[in-house]
């Protein structure tokens, strides 16, 4: 059974100059000892899917559609025990960590406030585990570090500093949003390796959003590929990465630099993503797809089973799929 | 031909000390952010700079615009001491060389529109006539994909790929002649990654833009620039060519980087860490070759020497003593 369920989550932000329809019917769940990754085109709703998990959007949002978490209706959760749940068994490493730090708390107590909140530790454990929190996340000289503040730690030690304190509370699902975008290839590769050991030794939930195709190769059970707010994609990494069936990943594998000549123009994909500041008809990806046929712009095609757990959202599938076994 | 001439530039962080330790007479702790950073950067060039994170990539960046003032050295811009001017001469130096933020979160003002945040970059530098404002912002945002109605929005309504643009559009906007942008696509999609990399690409050949890329993507280094800086807590140890470093890396931490680079195929990762080893901390760096605790070559000399950087047998510097 999934720890995590979504049902067709739909999140719209009310502005001034009328409604955006950031995620728009998305559905999926991660089971205990899982990692799903989520990748898609900028500005996607990615961010926005997650966190409306733990329900942590602006007040301008309005969320619909189901979300549980082991069985329970997380949205009907009151405040008391959707705290208690959100930084303890649901903990979430945000984006982009200014957004999330406290400014003007040392790194030391922001840890500290989850370990209070979350455990049952004395001061004296709550400062050891501080400290080992730190070192497991790579960051030297941990006793001094505990005492900085945000602006005194590099881009990438806050992003690892955000993944200490959600880590701190020891939560049975992790929603990671681009966590090691600012690290380097060889401390991202320890921060992966630790996260896919929490995950094969306790059983951790993991869902990682990432546009890191690398990464998603190499620690991801399942993707899900996200396009204009809708999910256009999910399946094993294997087969959507080698067997893409969706017009979208297709292309999107496409524009990655590769073998071609230094310096030479790399092949984004033409064009631009929807407006979503009005309902999308047909297939959101319609308007820059070089695979379309007539009903692509009228009927939005719906999330398909293909194989074992290979989904696709696309009238294109089984031509993508033959083209690409030939 | 240099248009960026970096020599010998040092910045140190005192960190704050606990009542503890200083009633314990221990010593001043500080963070050797950058340590004799010594760097030219050609005209028309893109120069890349990876390193592990924490090494002092953005202390650097940020010394290079005057954003800090560093404690030990001297640079120049297109022939003048950029530490000494002062008034027009230093507005010139602030609109001709601009600087794309690694958090785009806390470098945009949460109360202006990205429409005004840009009008503002135009007006300040007169880059054009006050009429002509709206259509140059429009389109700065076409050039960066950034939908059409973006200028009436503010910036916590936009992902963070795309505030990472509105940044991208904010350096472009002035028209400078060096942009040193600090991971300025970490956060987009290969594909918007992909039309960023090629507009940066495209005014250089067009415009003669001169470009310094800080970033941990190395095959975006590897494709994108035409020299590479490697850096390892605080200091340069390798510089040269790009091609020619990747295809034959002579410093070990530029080995083991390269090594590390993450393959795009299906299967779970290896066993075995890419640099191993006791991490170093800039606010007690190692003594001799700061990389020597986890050099898998490193003598009994690397523990005492600090090896400067020198062309040792290859077409470009290294900082070890083995290499060459
Ligand atoms: N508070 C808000 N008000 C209005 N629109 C918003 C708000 N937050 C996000 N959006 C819009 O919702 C869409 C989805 O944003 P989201 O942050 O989820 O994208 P993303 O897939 O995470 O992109 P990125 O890869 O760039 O981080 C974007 O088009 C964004 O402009
Ligand atoms: N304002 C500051 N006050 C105190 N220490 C600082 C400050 N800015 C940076 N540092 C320290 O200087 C060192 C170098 O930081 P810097 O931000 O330059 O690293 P970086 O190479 O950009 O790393 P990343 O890849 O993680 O962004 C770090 O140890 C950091 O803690
Ligand atoms: S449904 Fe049509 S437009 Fe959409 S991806 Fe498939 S083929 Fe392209
Ligand atoms: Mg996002
Ligand atoms: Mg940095």
């Amino acid at each position: 059974m999934s720890l995590l369920s979504v049902e067709n989550l739909h999140v719209t932000f009310s502005t001034p100059r009328g409604p955006v329809h950031a995620v728009d019917g998305v559905s999926f769940g991660v089971g205990a000892g899982e990692v799903l990754g989520i990748v898609g085109e900028s500005g996607s709703g990615k961010s926005v899917t997650l966190r409306a998990i733990p329900k942590l959007l602006h007040a301008n949002a309005t969320v619909s559609g189901t979300v549980r978490w082991r069985g329970e209706d997380l949205h009907a959760m009151d405040d008391a025990r959707l705290r208690a749940v959100r930084g303890g068994q649901v903990a979430v490493v945000f984006q982009e960590p200014m957004s999330a730090l406290n400014p003007v708390l040392p790194i030391g107590v922001q840890i500290d406030e989850v370990l209070t909140a979350h455990t049952q530790f004395d001061a004296a454990a709550r400062r050891k585990r501080g400290i080992e929190l730190l070192g497991l996340v790579g960051i030297a000289s941990a006793a001094t570090r505990l005492g900085q503040f945000p602006h005194e730690f590099s881009g990438g030690m806050r992003q690892r500093a955000m993944i200490a304190i959600a880590l701190a509370a020891a939560p049975a699902l992790l929603l990671a949003d681009e966590p090691t975008t600012a690290l380097d290839v060889t401390i991202q590769d320890q921060i992966l390796k630790l996260l896919l050991r929490l995950v094969g030794e306790l059983g951790m939930a993991l869902v990682l959003v990432t546009h890191d195709l690398g990464v998603v190769a190499e620690t991801c059970d399942r993707v899900a590929v996200m396009y204009a707010g809708r999910l256009c994609e999910t399946g094993t990494v294997h087969d959507v990465f080698l067997r893409p069936h969706h017009a979208y990943t297709h292309a999107l594998l496409r524009s990655m630099p590769g073998e071609g000549a230094a310096r030479s123009m790399l092949v984004p994909i033409p064009g631009q993503p929807p407006r979503i500041d009005a309902p999308v008809p047909g297939c959101a990806f319609a308007p820059r797809c070089t695979f379309t046929e007539a009903r692509c712009a009228t009927t939005r095609p719906a999330l398909v089973a293909m194989a074992d757990g290979h989904e696709s959202a696309c009238y294109a599938a089984a031509r993508l799929g033959s083209e690409i076994a030939a | 031909m240099s248009l960026l001439s970096v020599r010998g530039i040092s910045k140190r962080f005192p960190a704050r000390r606990g009542m503890v330790d200083m009633l314990r007479g221990r010593p001043k702790l500080a963070v050797h952010a950058v340590e004799q950073v010594s760097l030219e950067v050609f005209r028309g060039e893109t120069l890349g700079i990876v390193g592990e994170s924490g090494c002092g990539k953005s202390t650097l960046a940020r010394c290079l615009v005057r954003l800090h003032e560093p404690d030990a050295g001297a640079i120049d811009f297109d022939g003048a001491d950029v530490l000494g001017l002062a008034g027009p001469e230093r507005r010139a130096f602030n609109r001709r060389v601009q600087m794309v933020f690694q958090d785009p979160y806390s470098s945009l003002n949460p109360r202006m529109t990205v429409g005004a945040t840009l009008g503002e970059a135009l007006m300040v530098h007169n880059v054009v006539p006050k009429a002509e404002i709206p259509r140059r912002v429009r389109e700065l945002l076409d050039l960066v994909h950034l939908m059409e109605n973006a200028a009436e929005r503010y910036p916590h309504e936009f992902s963070g790929g795309q505030r990472q643009r509105i940044g991208i559009a904010r350096a472009l906007a002035v028209e400078p002649s060096l942009i040193i942008a600090d991971e300025p696509v970490s956060a987009l999609d290969v594909s918007v990654q992909a039309a960023i990399v090629n507009l940066f690409m495209e005014l250089q050949d067009r415009l003669g833009l001169t470009l310094v890329f800080i970033t941990h993507d190395l095959r975006l280094v590897k494709h994108m620039t035409h020299r590479v800086a490697v850096m390892y807590l605080g200091r340069i140890v390798e510089v040269g060519p790009t091609a020619e470093i990747f295809a034959a890396p002579r410093h070990p931490y530029t080995q083991a980087l390269i090594r590390a680079v993450p393959q795009v195929k299906p299967g779970r990762r290896s066993g075995e860490a890419a640099v191993m080893g006791e991490l170093p901390s800039p606010l007690n760096p190692p003594p001799g070759c700061a990389f020597h605790p986890r050099c898998p070559v490193a003598t009994a000399a690397c523990r005492e020497t600090v090896p400067g950087l020198e062309a040792r047998g290859g077409a470009w510097d290294v900082a070890c003593l083995l290499a060459g």
